[in-house]
């Protein structure tokens, strides 16, 4: 009897608990919210400080650079989610960028063949990254990508003789050139549907719950009889294909493919990207919304910096200092939801 | 000399919309070794750091020899001559004994540390509490045991008057438990205070001579040891009396379900063979370090096996990986729930259907309705107290988490369950409702297998036990065997022979 009592007492308190639990998941959109915020205010004070900022051609150069990034950190946020990272995504997109330009050199003229190879290789390189991960078992992939990244950079050169290619076919440019109505980039467009198909695949999805719980506890998951080698191997492997298709649309925004490119930073500005939309380096964190927020403030940012005609080495040293920044967001952020979760299980 | 070392008078400790601490009372002599028991979060912990300066307490006066202290910081409760050894040790694994005896204590000449005095003096003290050890080197190299003096030689190293021991034992085998046992005896001797906070009650009745309980932050009583029994103590911790801390209810002895054969670990398993069967809950004892969880997890196939055989309901089947032996109808709840049986970062629900994923799918996607549907289903069929399915898991206590990973097994509808230490680290109320659950998947004609280092728990929920020593199988005994007590199981787990 006093059992039934007690009983309906904890199902009363577990409903007041609910609200409040409720309350507590607002206050994490309320983050969200934050970037929103922070987002907006940079457009405000740009346009205010430049007026050429809110020029249509501006804004559609913004998201085509968005896009180009926006590839890049889909497979990033992925191996982050996993508690792991992809250091060669911007030079495997170069890579296969330049692949493509060595077939160019050798007569190929058949773009679809070119994008076939750029894709199927770029997905076989990120395949060997997770392969190096599961199977030699290497101790953290910031390691074995920080290699891979050299060995592609080096290779990028190789294939192409160090020389810059163009005349590309169009097929190969469809992807970055393209536009639809008022110059809206077509790659914006598919990164859109990119970005709904990863946001139902990581919330909706038993292979996306598994990422999740593998950057969580791997052994945990393991020993529930998820096989953990290929969820490892699957987020590697979609980086480099995610890695592939900005290669392409990099071959179509500029017309041309350079190796020396491959050293460019583009893969601290993928992180960057995910770690401003909520990522986190401990792993089991981060969504596909937040990403993209983070992606826009990025792009916003170095468009900023042009129309502003900043130094570009002076950029280099903002951008640094955000990407610090927003990794110290990080430790501050895992702080206070540390502290949240300890007040709210002491009022129990 | 005063009367008492430490004194607590009505101490108060509140947190945000929590009394963590209610009037508490508490007196440790000389030389006096005071047991404290309490159910989880009945607020130990919390005394203790009010006791090691960590918390502040709201109201209420501690006295260290009869002065009125206050302890801003541990570093002034540590002046006063209070150290404490925690449960999670603090122990730099590579650096050498000496230096984690003196770290932050150092003996110096000069600007440089004097090593020279510092390893002999690091050597006498550690032989003084029994133990020979070179200190020059890694502390890593030395177990648990050895690990746990060497946070001792540092209180003895820094004069305390009272050690206060947080679950000391917990993660010790039983030679190294007496070895404890006698090193707190000569503390004893030496005129130290011991406060020894366990959840053990055979361990209390061995070595206390008061024993403190505390129930819900506020204290129950304190009595010399003579005056508590078993039933006494448990039913002032619980608030209620436990009629039976074991409920076991029997099933029907149903087939053969796991037949394992020759089991083949080099240098672990040594051709391990055994059978369990349906509606029935099988034992597995033994000491610590006898191949019982090595056994479980190479049926699981979580570790690989250098040969042997398992049949699964009269089929044999070879199991690779925890994902076969999930197909199989195997589940497998492990020791160490928090490093192997949860994603504490993620919320319960998804804990919960971490091993049947596809079960709550249709089609390419998760089915969130069936998931909230089995989950609250989960949480009033184990009573897994906490506001909602989205609860983050890591913010349960240890007995709900507990039930979180049995919910997740239950789940995966398996056919053989086995627990590695279902109840350890939880408290007498919790445990008896994880008893409730292998009451009923045994009657529901499931097959139960045990591992379990503690002896009532062996002998009050088996039907059968196979002891294990040294990666062998020492002896099976059913409940209905004269051999089925205590003091045969010790000994087969010893390495004795039970004759017919």
């Amino acid at each position: 009897m006093s059992d039934k009592k007690n009983l309906n007492e904890e199902v009363k308190n577990a409903a007041i608990e609910e609200a409040e639990g409720k309350a507590l998941k607002k206050s994490k959109g309320g983050f969200q919210m934050g970037t929103v915020l922070a987002l907006v205010l940079m457009c405000v004070i740009l346009s205010i400080l430049n007026h050429n900022f809110y020029n249509i051609t501006n804004i559609m150069s913004v998201l085509k650079q968005t896009a180009f990034n926006a590839f890049l950190a889909t497979g990033m946020l992925l191996c982050l989610i996993t508690a792991g990272i992809d250091l060669s995504v911007g030079a495997n997109a170069i890579f296969c960028a330049c692949i493509m330009g060595a077939m160019k050199q050798a007569g190929m003229t058949s773009g679809l063949v070119m994008l076939v190879v750029a894709v199927l290789l770029g997905t076989a390189v990120g395949c060997t990254n997770g392969l190096l991960l599961t199977k030699l078992h290497l101790p953290h992939p910031f390691v074995s990508t920080l290699g891979m990244k050299n060995v592609l950079w080096g290779l990028a050169l190789v294939v192409t003789n160090s020389q810059m290619v163009s005349a590309f076919p169009e097929s190969v440019q469809w992807l970055g050139k393209k536009t639809i109505v008022a110059g809206f980039p077509i790659s914006f467009l598919v990164i859109i549907v990119v970005y709904v198909i990863m946001h139902i695949f990581l919330s909706r999805t038993a292979l996306g719950r598994s990422i999740y719980c593998v950057g969580g506890n791997k052994e945990a998951t393991r020993l529930s009889g998820i096989n953990t080698d290929r969820v490892l191997l699957f987020c590697y492997s979609l980086s480099g294909f995610m890695a592939a298709l900005a290669g392409i649309l990099s071959v179509g925004r500029s017309g041309i493919c350079n190796g020396a490119n491959a050293v460019q930073p583009y893969d601290t500005d993928a992180i960057a990207a995910c770690i401003i939309g909520g990522a986190s380096f401990m792993g089991g964190k981060g969504t596909m919304v937040g990403t993209m927020l983070g992606c826009l403030i990025i792009a916003v940012l170095r468009n900023g910096f042009t129309l502003l005609s900043v130094d570009s080495a002076v950029q280099n040293v903002v951008l640094g200092l955000v990407i610090i920044l927003s990794v110290f967001m990080d430790v501050v952020r895992e702080e206070r939801e540390a502290k949240r979760r300890r007040l709210a299980a002491a009022k129990k | 000399m005063s009367e008492n070392i430490v004194e607590l008078k009505n101490v108060t400790k509140r947190f945000p919309g929590v009394v963590a601490l209610s009037n508490m009372q508490l007196t440790i002599k000389p030389g006096e070794i005071h047991g404290l028991i309490g159910e989880n979060g009945a607020g130990k912990s919390t005394l203790i750091k009010v006791l090691t300066g960590v918390h502040q307490p709201d109201e209420g006066e501690i006295y260290v020899e009869d002065q009125l202290c206050t302890f801003k910081d541990p570093n002034e409760s540590k002046a006063k001559g209070i150290a404490c050894v925690y449960q999670e040790l603090n122990i730099e694994k590579l650096l050498s004994v000496t230096d984690n005896v003196f770290i932050n204590n150092w003996i110096k000449k000069g600007i440089l540390l004097d090593y020279d005095k510092m390893h002999k003096r690091a050597a006498e003290i550690m032989e003084d509490l029994g133990q020979e050890v070179d200190v020059h080197k890694a502390a890593g190299t030395y177990g648990m045991g050895i690990q746990q003096m060497i946070e001792i030689a540092k209180a003895v190293l820094l004069d305390a008057k009272v050690i206060i021991m947080d679950e000391p034992t917990s993660s010790l085998g039983e030679k190294e438990v007496a070895q404890l046992m006698r090193t707190c005896r000569e503390l004893k001797e030496r005129g130290i205070g011991i406060l020894f906070v366990s959840h053990k009650l055979e361990e209390l009745f061995e070595l206390c001579d008061r024993v403190t309980v505390m129930r819900d932050g506020e204290y129950i009583a304190t009595k010399d040891i003579s005056e508590w029994d078993n039933d006494s103590l448990i039913a002032a911790m619980v608030g209620r009396t436990l009629d039976d801390q074991f409920p076991k209810e029997f099933g029907e002895k149903g087939d053969c379900f796991l037949k394992v054969k020759d089991l083949v670990i080099g240098g672990v398993l040594d051709h391990v063979s055994f059978e369990a069967y349906g509606g029935q809950i099988l034992g597995l004892a033994g000491l610590v370090g006898a191949g019982r969880t090595e056994t479980v997890r190479a049926i699981f196939g979580a570790d690989p096996i250098d040969g042997g055989s398992i049949e699964v309901k009269g089929k044999e089947i070879k199991i690779k990986s925890p994902e076969q032996a999930i197909d199989a109808g195997i589940a497998l709840l492990t020791e160490d729930r928090k490093g192997q049986g949860l994603v504490l970062a993620q919320p319960i629900r998804t804990n919960l259907v971490l091993s049947s994923l596809k079960k709550h799918s249709s089609g390419a996607l998760l089915d969130e309705k069936k998931i909230e549907e089995s989950g609250s289903k989960n949480m009033t069929d184990l009573r897994i107290k906490a506001p909602s399915l989205d609860e983050i898991t890591g913010q349960l206590s240890g007995g709900n988490q507990q039930k979180v990973v049995i919910g997740k097994w239950v789940n995966s509808d398996a056919d053989i369950y086995i627990f590695d230490e279902p109840t350890r680290g939880i408290d007498v109320g919790a445990k008896v409702e994880v008893y409730n659950v292998m009451n009923r998947l045994v009657k529901a004609g499931k097959c139960v297998i045990m591992v379990s280092s503690e002896m009532p728990e062996v002998l009050g929920m088996s039907d059968r036990v196979v002891v294990m020593r040294g990666g062998k199988v020492m002896a099976e005994i059913e409940r209905d065997s004269k051999h089925f007590n205590q003091e045969d199981i010790m000994k087969a787990a010893w390495g004795g022979s039970l004759d017919e």
